[in-house]
């Protein structure tokens, strides 16, 4: 069973996500933060993660430039979901390297086709 | 709604758009035709069947047919109809059509433009190889309403996610407040045009590529095969026709194939030979808009 980290400091957002996850077929693990995400990705890289981009202590942006040094961090295919919903905030992210990217508010159509956009549902 | 009011509607549908409703769809006429019977200031269901007999309410007919209509569509549906299209159906077309270099593509239930402007897209990316070609990309569909919305290539943060990979977002959209506007070049690539399918189409001319996706499944099966047939007669003969994934033509028409190496794909099939011909009065027809790739 793939795996999804779902990183966001939303509780609500999180409980959403893993229920969509779920009916995909997707085990999801949580993080509250980019530090706590970098502490899941280092102990088990995941296959997919949905990331925040603002949060308390490391934010998406620089939580995904950590990721990608980790050994094996270029493996999983990550997707932004976030509230910063402008071109300019988007193309920074693919240019860290984000594989998608969806703009909040979100639902279940749009996450599974982002997924499928990346090759995991 | 009494029971001579629904037979009624569902007769009435059916002739005009071909719409086949059974009884347990009875619900979707009640839950879509009320609020139609508020915009016209209309009490009940049963005036309204009221004054469609009576034809007396101007626009009220049109109003119930675009309101039975589902116009259910995101950008590169299904994935497989525009894979097929990028990765076969447009390198046979770039051999075959070589000398002529001509395309045409008919998009006949563009809803509300995501069909069309996702070939639009494909067909830019493949710029540098339709070089001096003539490319025609028409969408037709029976509501003007959600033709409207297409021409204006306006989409909401919902729709320009659906399908639409991030990148292509980018590159060709533009943000306008919380919305997402097709680039104006993309948008002229397509030539929007109400269109009726019971109705006569042999004046659109002959096609290459047809995509009529996601709107025979609402046909009985003489509407399906009426309407199979007489695409087939408006296909070129090496021409291809793209169904949507519940629809097929076995057991409904032999004028058109499945073609056994593309799932979703038909060609022109037995009764080809005496399938009717174009009239040539009509086909092809030198009035429509057309855009040149450079």
């Amino acid at each position: 069973m793939r795996t999804c980290l779902v990183v966001d400091d939303s509780a609500v957002i999180r409980k959403v996500a893993r229920r969509i996850l779920e009916g995909l077929a997707f085990r999801v693990v949580e993080a509250e933060d980019g530090t706590d995400a970098v502490a899941l990705c280092r102990a088990a890289m995941p296959d997919a993660i949905l990331l925040d981009w603002r949060m308390p202590q490391m934010d998406g942006y620089e939580f995904l430039r950590e990721l990608r040094r980790l050994p094996e961090g270029d493996k999983p295919k990550v997707v932004f979901c976030t509230t910063e919903n402008d071109v300019a905030s988007i193309a920074r992210a693919l240019h860290a390297g984000a594989d998608e990217y969806i703009m909040k508010p979100f639902d279940k159509d749009i996450m599974t086709a982002k997924l499928q956009e990346v090759g995991l549902a | 709604m009494t029971d001579a009011d629904f037979e009624y509607l569902r007769g009435y549908l059916k002739q005009k758009s071909g719409l086949a409703l059974t009884a347990e769809k009875r619900y979707l006429i009640e839950s879509r035709l009320l609020p139609v019977c508020r915009r016209f200031g209309i009490a009940t269901l049963s005036d309204l069947v009221g004054a469609l007999r009576l034809a007396r309410a101007g626009g009220l007919d049109k109003a119930v047919i675009e309101a039975m209509t589902t116009n259910e569509t995101f950008f590169f549906r299904d994935r497989a109809p525009f894979d097929l299209f990028r990765d076969v159906l447009l390198p046979q077309a770039l051999a075959a059509r070589a000398g002529v270099r001509r395309l045409r593509i008919w998009c006949a239930a563009a809803s509300t433009g995501q069909e069309p402007y996702s070939l639009a897209m494909l067909l830019n990316e493949a710029a540098p190889q339709l070089a001096g070609w003539r490319i025609e990309l028409i969408a037709t569909d029976l509501s003007t309403e959600v033709l409207e919305k297409a021409k204006l290539g306006l989409y909401n943060q919902f729709e320009v996610q659906r399908g639409l990979p991030v990148q292509l977002m980018l590159k060709y959209f533009e943000q306008v407040g919380e919305q997402w506007r097709l680039r104006p070049a993309l948008c002229q690539m397509v030539d929007y045009r109400p269109l009726n399918l019971l109705d006569r189409f042999d004046h659109l001319g002959t096609f290459d590529i047809v995509y009529c996706r996601n709107v025979l499944i609402y046909f009985d099966a003489p509407t399906k095969a009426d309407v199979l047939a007489r695409i087939a007669a408006q296909l070129a003969p090496d021409g291809a026709v793209l169904l949507g994934a519940a629809e097929t033509v076995i057991g409904i028409t032999d004028a058109l194939s499945p073609d056994p190496k593309h799932r979703g794909l038909y060609r022109h099939g037995q009764a080809r030979a005496v399938a009717p011909a174009p009239a040539p009065a009509l086909a092809p027809a030198p009035s429509l808009p057309r855009f040149a790739m450079r």
